[in-house]
């Protein structure tokens, strides 16, 4: 029987494997950062170990960092002594340090794949969940713990299970790409399978709906497969991966050898077997909505907010679990989503922040401002991303809209540096979770694609962003 | 890490599906660059309004629930951010044993690297083990759990369950195959980043 891609790359990295329990897996990429590394340098430095491959290691700056004037001192004295506490632990061990004054800084998951550090084929861990963004250039990325980051560090392997594998299959075209985005394709993926829907499997994205799709909003599927419990999502990397790696800053020197070797090696058998299976066709899917307190309670933009009962289908945790939801967002059953008024705009994170999600935010701006009730920012995930977008002119389109322009990092996607919402405020953001307080205590998250983002700043309130003359 | 004891405690019973991990420590307090003294950060905000004053309703704030060292809980526990925190906060408090239907991967596998065990069974047994309000008794060794009127056995991968009842140092246990990870370098064709 065939193999898929996924199997492919767990049985060329195995290190130990035994009759029963976990295989020892060989990492090739480990990528750091300030917030779930300091304990595990600490673990090194008490049991007197050196970290096994600093070649293969790589550290930024990007979940505490602030987003305003590089030039000016971190207030917050916790948020210094962690940065500082990197940049310490990086001299001390010889690893690669991208900080806060680098024009390679940003989110570890934009960095990565733009510094051409990602590979199609290797396995790749960061002590973050979002990880699985990798996936898009067919890796094996999975986001890890600390002591996982400390085993990585001093031995370059891992423990694993094997999770199962699980086909998607995307199948079908959009009618409007410039509206229905990649975002949407993820997000109707969660709705349908549920939070909890791929604990234990690694997601293979399959079908016309995926190889359809830009690196960048491959990107932006793989990293919310985390959201659906998922250890790690991939796609069989083609010509627009191994394009996209081509000539970056870190890509191999021996980079075309490389490249046939994964074009023959690097796909999922005709004959493979998948252990789980689903299918969405997106001829006819809406801009997506979240309406509720995880990612899985999600509607389209032409609905209403469905009631308790609608949504747990019979399920009385479920029904639990919306009525709080609804208490916390403070939203009633019945409401259409578009009568929903909004006091800030997020267009940032690791799901949405590079540079194809900002060109097509700006796109919904057209000269036109912000509404005077609405405080909106954008925030590029990398300090790249951002001289790339004021080479187009990007900012000055934003900045005349009443936007803020910041400096890369991770920002109010979790609210660890100063972008935070205050209690009861509602926000549209692009970023990936609307956990209770994840922007900020008390604050109300709805998920959306960067062009719904920019679309409910002008307005106010969500809209069809299908409506909208978008070319 | 300390070899994992028999457990005896009345349970925490928490009534709610997909708790993630920044509702057991928000994002407010990793910042800081160690381990210890989590514990008053788990659940904060649910135990504590805008004010920082203690809200009565939450069951942690149950004065009866103090001593508790097993959380019994709703499925997909630590779903979300993989921060290994939840589990310092959730020891620190007191925890040392949590039940529920499932859990997410990252949190999973961050339980057994502290000492710490996560114990999924069957949502109807998960149910009823909520309305325990006698002692109960977690025994990994023979894998069961003691009840008043029961004994409900539970599986445990057995690797995993001898890192806990050993107390085992996980990395010490990698580099005992230091030769085979030198081997796999040897052969492996994967460029080095810089």
């Amino acid at each position: 029987m065939g193999k898929t891609l996924f199997e492919k790359i767990w049985e060329s990295h195995i290190v130990v494997e035994k009759q029963n329990g976990p295989s020892l897996i060989y990492i090739d990429r480990h990528l750091v950062h300030e917030v779930t590394s300091p304990q595990a340098f600490d673990g090194l430095r008490m049991n007197k170990r050196k970290v096994r491959r600093p070649d293969l290691t790589i550290a930024t700056m990007d979940h505490n960092v602030p987003t305003n004037d590089r030039s000016l001192p971190i207030l917050d004295q916790t948020s210094a002594v962690q940065i500082q506490t990197l940049e310490k632990n990086c001299k001390d061990f010889g690893i690669k340090l991208f900080d806060i004054n680098s024009p390679n800084q940003g989110i570890v998951h934009v960095i990565g794949p733009q510094l051409g550090i990602t590979l199609p084929g290797t396995t790749i861990v960061c002590g973050d969940s979002h990880t699985s963004t990798h996936g898009a250039f067919g890796a094996l990325a999975l986001g890890i713990g600390t002591s996982e980051v400390e085993h990585v560090l001093t031995s370059q392997t891992l423990w694993l299970e094997k999770p199962k594998s699980f086909e998607i299959k995307v199948e079908g075209k959009r009618k409007n790409p410039h509206a229905v985005t990649a975002k949407d394709i993820v997000l109707s993926i969660i709705k349908n399978i549920g939070t909890g829907g791929g604990t234990g499997t690694v997601i293979e994205y399959r079908g016309q709906g995926i190889t359809d799709l830009s690196m960048e909003q491959r990107m932006t599927i793989c990293n919310m497969s985390v959201e659906a419990g998922s250890r790690a999502g991939l796609i069989e990397p083609d010509e627009k991966a191994f394009d996209y790696l081509r000539g970056r800053q870190y890509t191999p020197k021996n980079y075309e050898s490389l490249v046939d070797n994964w074009k023959e090696h690097l796909k999922t058998d005709s004959d493979a077997k998948f252990e789980k299976q689903f299918t969405l066709n997106i001829n006819d899917i809406a801009p997506q909505v979240s309406w509720g307190t995880n990612p899985g309670m999600t509607c389209d933009v032409t609905e209403s907010i469905p009631s308790p009962d609608e949504f747990s289908k019979g399920d009385p945790n479920q029904k639990k679990s919306a009525e709080k939801a609804l208490e916390y967002m403070d939203l009633e059953p019945g409401t259409p989503i578009t009568d929903i008024k909004i006091d800030r705009v997020f267009i940032g994170s690791c799901t949405n922040a590079r540079l194809e999600d900002l060109i097509e935010a700006s796109k919904v701006i057209k000269k036109q401002k912000i509404s005077t009730n609405v405080k909106a920012m954008v925030v590029p995930g990398s300090q790249m991303v951002k001289k790339e977008a004021e080479e187009l002119g990007l900012d000055k389109i934003f900045i005349n809209a009443n936007f803020e322009w910041r400096e890369a990092g991770c920002s109010m996607c979790l609210g660890m540096n100063p972008d935070i919402l205050s209690p009861g405020e509602r926000c549209a953001s692009t970023s990936n979770r609307n956990f209770e307080g994840r922007q900020g205590t008390g604050g109300r998250t709805h998920l959306v694609s960067p062009v719904m983002a920019a679309a409910a700043a002008i307005k106010g309130h969500f809209v069809d962003v299908r409506e909208l003359d978008l070319s | 890490m300390e070899p994992f004891k028999k457990v005896k405690s009345i349970i925490t019973p928490l009534d709610q599906v997909n708790v993630d991990t920044d509702q057991i420590v928000p994002k407010q307090f990793l910042k800081l660059v160690h381990k210890s003294g989590f514990g008053k950060f788990l659940f904060y905000n649910w135990r504590y309004d805008e004010n920082e004053k203690i809200k009565p309703d939450f069951v942690l704030n149950d004065s009866k629930y103090n001593n508790s060292k097993i959380l019994v809980t709703g499925d997909n526990f630590g779903c979300g951010s993989s921060r290994e925190h939840a589990i310092w906060a959730l020891l620190d408090y007191g925890f040392s044993v949590i039940i529920a239907p499932s859990f997410a991967d990252i949190f999973f596998s961050n339980c057994f690297k502290n000492g710490f065990l996560p114990i999924s069974l069957d949502q109807k047994i998960v149910e009823k083990l909520q309305q325990e309000v006698d002692i109960i008794e977690v025994d990994l060794e023979t894998q069961i759990i003691k009840t008043s009127s029961e004994e409900i056995s539970f599986k445990i991968d057995p690797y995993k369950k001898k890192i806990l009842l050993e107390g085992l140092d996980d990395i010490a246990q990698t580099l005992q195959f230091e030769n085979k990870i030198s081997e796999f370098e040897r052969k492996s064709k994967v460029p080095s980043v810089l």
